[in-house]
């Protein structure tokens, strides 16, 4: 499509530059991707089989890990990992679809200042707040306690979420609404017939995206919480300097902690660039 | 448009906003769906960081209780003349400038080769998004066990044939590790950004250089590379918002070490504030780093304000 090999020279050339591009360029990925499949592999292996001088590519799987470390307590982590990334997905969406609406479908005036307002949050490192978060936090007695997590982390993606939407919304034909508003159509129906059907695919989308955010997030839960509200990564943790044979269990309980997001990340993928670059690459 | 109100209209190609003038009495029913987010995001986000100015003045270490008392600027004395701070301050500009850098020109190379007719692009694509997508903490001890380890590790294994024996990477190289992983970790990031950059390039001027007989460097350079460069630009600033804070991998591989020679300054503060519970040198080490941020986003956000405006960029 792109090579307009003119000659019958030009074209065995074209061909064989292909196919050796192509073969670099799969070499290239999956060595960008091999820590990954390493990580998926390694979970299904005995302990014995994990760390191993020649490394075991051939073994014989178990999913002795998985179950180890799901009675180690990963458990009851994931179950507060979901908890927190749902509830706070779920209010994300809730309260950025009208800021988004008002920015952008009936603007306000000023609605450049307001959409830079929720980007410029986003560029404040977090260290720049974490010390009285936690203090706030601490005196509400909410340290190791889903809600702050839930906040926080609702904050945390508002902006990206606010910026997304926007974005889909603005995709919404002018016409189309200017003609139910002269069928009558209040801004509920508006919203409900013609600007909803739209904009769905983007609604999931940015939940999507907000869902990984949160998912992954490290820092917040690490400083905030421990055993009744620690999330996934936060079981990780006892794996920085464990004692005895563990490859295996940490792959697992590592697996267990990526799948989720991957496979968010790899049903998105059409619309991860947009929302990583809050709506501005479409 | 008015007179067919029963037929909707083919899609629109160009995305635009419905230009009606609020009239003033409905002011505040506009606003009204704008104030719960920004409420929100206002109370958790904008307020801790008045406060960290705040306790950036005060003496108060949550060890030792009831002495908490203000002292001006003399955080920010102690913090300067601290030499830990200006090496946290020289490893975030190093963990940060190498794996941007890194990760912007790798990432552009395999945008470029999966841009072409590649077997299996689907795939291709799908697999080189995996490393941003993994939860940072996890592949950060994936990294230092499986791959990282000094005896049974993939990359001394894989290194052997080229008498490479047993490095312990990580304490021998702690920083091009860090670096490393980050640079893992973002390039698929930029990949995105470059891909959607190139996929928006219009074939036929491209058809017409050919045509024209310009090489392939030579329309790499003068057509492909003007017509990417916001996308590299916004590439290079939401890499650098996000990287400058990185912790995950430091907390999880390093903690910092050996020595202090990967503290960064997200590390440090968290060293400070939770390890020493010194709340006021903290905060005045997080006022420092807000303040810089502030200083070059609003820099950088100029250069690509364009980036965000109304149309964004098509594919």
């Amino acid at each position: 499509m792109r090579r307009a090999g003119r000659t019958v020279a030009g074209n065995r050339s074209g061909l064989s530059t292909r196919l050796v591009l192509g073969l670099i360029t799969w070499i290239i990925v999956l060595i960008f991707f091999f820590p990954v499949f390493w990580m998926a592999l390694t979970g299904f292996k005995h302990e014995q089989d994990a760390a191993t001088d020649p490394p075991h590519f051939l073994f014989k799987p178990t999913l002795d890990s998985y179950s180890g470390v799901w009675d180690r307590g990963l458990r009851s982590y994931l179950e507060h990992s979901i908890t927190i990334t749902v509830i706070s997905t779920l209010i994300v969406i809730t309260l950025a679809l009208p800021a988004a609406y008002a920015l952008s479908i009936r603007p306000i005036r000023k609605w450049r200042d307001a959409s830079f307002f929720f980007i410029s949050t986003k560029m404040l490192p977090i260290v720049g707040a974490i010390i009285p978060v936690y203090v706030i936090v601490k005196n509400l007695h909410l340290l190791d306690h889903q809600l702050a997590l839930i906040i926080l982390y609702t904050a945390m993606n508002l902006p990206i979420a606010v910026w997304m939407l926007r974005s889909f919304l603005l995709e919404v034909p002018a016409e189309v609404i200017e003609a139910a508003q002269v069928d009558g159509a209040g801004v509920l129906r508006q919203l409900r017939s013609i600007i909803m059907p739209i904009v769905r695919p983007g609604l999931a989308a940015t939940a999507l995206i907000c869902f990984i955010f949160a998912w992954n997030e490290f820092f917040l839960a690490v400083n905030l919480t421990t055993v009744n509200a620690g999330t996934v990564p936060i079981f990780l943790v006892s794996f920085v300097a464990p004692e005895g044979q563990f490859w295996a269990h940490l792959c697992a309980a590592a697996t267990v902690a990526c799948l989720p997001v991957l496979l968010a990340g790899w049903a998105a993928q059409d619309k991860l660039v947009r929302g990583l670059s809050m709506g501005a690459v479409k | 448009m008015t007179t067919s109100t029963s037929t909707v209209a083919p899609p629109a190609v160009e995305t635009r906003h419905v230009p009606v003038r609020p009239p003033r009495r409905q002011g505040w029913l506009r606003r009204l769906p704008l104030l719960p987010a920004l409420v929100f995001v206002v109370v958790v986000t904008q307020i801790p960081f008045l406060l960290t100015v705040w306790y950036s003045l005060q003496s108060w270490n949550l060890l030792h209780p009831g002495t908490k008392h203000f002292v001006g600027l003399r955080n920010y004395r102690t913090i300067f003349s601290d030499s830990i701070f200006r090496t946290a301050i020289g490893n975030t500009l190093l963990f940060t400038v190498a794996p941007v850098i890194l990760s912007i020109v790798i990432g552009t190379c395999i945008a470029l080769l999966l841009d072409r007719r590649v077997f299996g692009r689907g795939v291709l694509r799908t697999l080189i998004i995996s490393p941003f997508l993994v939860m940072p903490a996890a592949a950060a001890l994936v990294w230092k066990f499986t791959i990282l380890d000094p005896v049974f590790g993939m990359l001394n294994y894989v290194l052997k044939p080229f008498g490479v024996h047993h490095v312990d990477w990580i304490n021998t190289h702690s920083q091009a590790t860090i670096i490393t992983v980050l640079t893992w970790q973002w390039t698929p990031f930029m990949v995105l950004i470059v891909l959607a950059g190139l996929q928006s390039q219009s074939q036929d001027i491209l058809e017409a250089a050919r045509v024209d007989g310009a090489g392939a460097f030579r329309i790499f350079r003068s057509l492909t590379l003007p017509h990417l460069r916001p996308y590299l630009e916004l590439g290079i600033l939401l890499g650098s918002i996000y990287i400058v804070q990185a912790f995950d991998a430091i907390f999880m591989i390093t903690s910092g070490g050996p020595g202090q020679k990967t503290t960064n300054l997200p590390y440090y503060i968290y060293e400070v504030a939770f390890r020493a519970f010194d709340i006021g040198r903290a905060s005045a080490m997080g006022v420092v780093v807000v303040i810089a941020t502030i200083v070059i986003a609003t820099l950088a956000l100029r250069l690509v304000s364009s980036l965000f405006s109304d149309e964004g960029m098509h594919r």
